[in-house]
């Protein structure tokens, strides 16, 4: 199978700024992203930079950049990708970002491990250091981590996150999150609470995550950071840790008004999320409202199953409303 | 052809022309819309949030709905598409969860059946009438540069979406640049048509929400777009009604039309401008 590679080329020592170099291989049926790779390093240019290590999904190493997508190197088979994305595979790092690049393929990661330690990626427990037997937990307990533990911290998702995109540097992003979550959820751990009050600042935490599902689409271990964060949103609320935001008078709201109308009122739930700071948004309230685009509260429709809806809301909500 | 169509919350109040404009379209495609007048919010990914659980029960319900009508439920927006679909696969996949669900169903005179195929419209009208149908009643072609914004939740997560969105690979979608061709406009191939309009954060994180806005609509700009297209009314809120405070924030002055999907076809099927509810449009075309 004749592939052609297209790879990304810095060297920040002596290049101004990135290039592509194109290199046309022919590789076997079962070949992996990582063979082309190696066999251009050894067969035709040395100098190219690229981190490995395991070969088997296993060190997150050689997370790269495929097409747009952020893959396994090691995991993603020539053939699938060129069902994908065609014979032209585009090779780059996860970041093209000039202050993170050493060199080609190989990026700086120290903000992703930052974040990573911030959360404590530890058990923390008080146990017993000369036990007389194994620390056993049945299967049911372990099934709540929900694969969680399975993260190899390639920083796919990390790279991919639309938050950190956008810029919010703070934000611990998926993985940290995750990590987080792999802990809350395990009985066995005893800092959940604390662990919960770090994640549920605006800024770093769960609430900055803009729903974009890129980390879900990309996590080669099926992590799902995503669904992650959800949990944890939920256990914040569970615990009683939420603090009064307009995050979390946002989530809330939609229970007000779903309960009154069966459907949003949209314009009340901005106002109930923001409090005073609702009039922020007023010149576009303004523009809105003169193209009819607003619904007055007399003119708010209610969904024709209220009754129903009410009721699966009494006898399904898993936790109280504070206000 | 017939469906049950889950309106979404913003159809009815802020994107009252996604409504409007759905309805025309589907008129001169030859669908029979059944409205879901029943059906309650979808939770827009915030409900879960706050209760995971509810906000499958509610929606559960939502789907009954559908499947008590024996008709395919879709949808005009990509959160509820994502919330909807989400819940159906969590249902059919898993067995205990149905049943706890449809405890709670009981109580109300429903039972999720998982009978009904969840579809947002720009796949439905795909599957069911087909680009060469559709290509038909084209009778003002567009002329025009277009600009697809896909938004998140209608190609992410894929394994959500699998099968029911024509198999669409979330890196290199062609659904509505096939429908931008056979309406006879030219589809603007750029970088953001996949990425985020930061929707989802903009009470708490404003910036970053006008960010992603804004990277989107220069991106469409400096690629020649006349006008973006997106199938998603959240996204169509941030781009449109969001622009100028976004645009404000990184200095530029931009004037750029968004259409919702169902307005870019009605253009090409040479309906009214009024009666897509264009006028109800922030930057006008
Ligand atoms: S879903 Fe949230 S955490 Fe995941 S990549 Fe998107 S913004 Fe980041
Ligand atoms: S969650 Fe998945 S994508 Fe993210 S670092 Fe861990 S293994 Fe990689
Ligand atoms: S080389 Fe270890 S994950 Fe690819």
């Amino acid at each position: 199978m004749e592939v052609t590679f297209k790879v990304y080329r810095f060297n920040p020592e002596f290049d101004d700024k990135p290039h592509y170099d194109e290199y046309k291989l022919e590789m076997g049926e079962d070949s992996v992203i990582l063979d082309a790779l190696n066999k251009i390093k050894w067969e035709i240019d040395g100098s190219l930079s690229y981190r490995r290590s395991c070969r088997h999904g296993i060190c997150g190493s050689c997370a790269i950049k495929l097409n747009g997508k952020n893959v396994l190197a090691c995991k993603t088979p020539i053939k699938e990708a060129v069902e994908q994305f065609g014979n032209v595979l585009i090779v780059e790092p996860l970041s093209k970002k000039k202050e993170k690049v050493i060199k080609d393929l190989v990026i700086d990661k120290k903000d992703f491990w930052d974040k990573n330690a911030k959360v404590k990626p530890y058990l923390i427990a008080e146990i017993d250091e000369h036990p007389t037997s194994e620390n056993l937990i049945p299967p049911k307990l372990v099934e709540l981590l929900e694969d969680a533990d399975y993260c190899i911290a390639c920083g796919c998702c990390y790279y991919t996150c639309e938050t950190i995109r956008g810029g919010d540097t703070e934000f611990l992003g998926p993985q940290a999150l995750a990590k987080t979550y792999r802990f809350t959820a395990d009985v066995r751990d005893e800092a959940k609470k604390e662990r919960l009050e770090l994640v549920n600042e605006l800024g770093i935490g769960v609430w900055d995550c803009v729903k974009c599902q890129g980390c879900i689409e990309v996590c080669p271990k099926g992590v799902d950071p995503f669904t992650k964060i959800t949990h944890l949103h939920n256990q914040i609320f569970e615990e009683g840790v939420a603090k009064k935001n307009v995050a979390t008078k946002h989530a809330e709201g939609f229970v007000h008004s779903i309960k009154k109308h069966g459907i949003l009122d949209e314009g009340m739930l901005v106002l109930y999320s923001e409090g005073v700071n609702v009039v922020r948004h007023l010149p576009e309230a303004i523009a809105m409202f003169a193209k009819g685009k607003i619904k007055l509260p007399w003119q708010m429709p209610k969904s024709k199953g209220l009754d129903e809806i009410q009721k699966l809301i009494e006898i399904s909500q898993t936790h109280e409303l504070k206000d | 052809m017939k469906y049950a169509l889950y309106t979404g919350c913003t159809a009815k109040e802020s994107t009252p022309e996604l409504l409007k404009s759905t309805l025309e379209v589907a008129k001169v495609l030859g669908i029979e819309i059944e409205i879901l007048e029943e059906a309650s919010c979808c939770g827009a990914s915030h409900l879960q949030d706050f209760d995971e659980f509810l906000a499958y029960v509610l929606n559960a319900r939502n789907i009954c709905l559908a499947e008590k009508r024996g008709l395919k439920l879709v949808t005009l927006c990509n959160t509820c598409q994502l919330m909807l679909e989400n819940t159906k696969r969590k249902l059919d996949s898993d067995e205990e969860f149905r049943e706890k669900v449809n405890e709670k169903l009981k109580e109300v005179g429903y039972e999720y059946k998982g009978t009904s195929k969840v579809q947002h419209f720009l796949y439905a009208i795909l599957e069911d009438i087909g680009l060469e149908e559709i290509s038909k009643h084209v009778k003002k072609p567009l002329n025009s540069k277009v600009a697809p914004f896909y938004g998140c939740h209608i190609i992410r997560p894929s394994k959500t979406h699998d099968g029911d969105n024509l198999n669409e690979n979330p890196y290199k979608p062609d659904a509505i640049e096939s429908l931008i061709k056979v309406l006879l406009g030219v589809p603007v191939d750029y970088e953001s048509k996949i990425k985020c309009c930061g929707f989802h954060v903009d009470l708490q994180n404003t910036e970053l929400s006008e960010n992603l806005t804004a990277n989107a609509l220069l991106d469409a700009n400096e690629n020649g777009a006349e006008m973006i297209v997106t199938p998603c009314p959240l996204c169509h809120l941030n781009l449109d009604v969001k622009q100028k405070a976004a645009a404000k924030k990184v200095n530029k002055n931009l004037k750029m039309p968004v259409l919702h999907l169902p307005q870019l076809l009605g253009l090409a099927f040479g309906i009214d401008k009024e009666k897509l509810g264009l006028n109800h449009h922030i930057i006008p075309l």
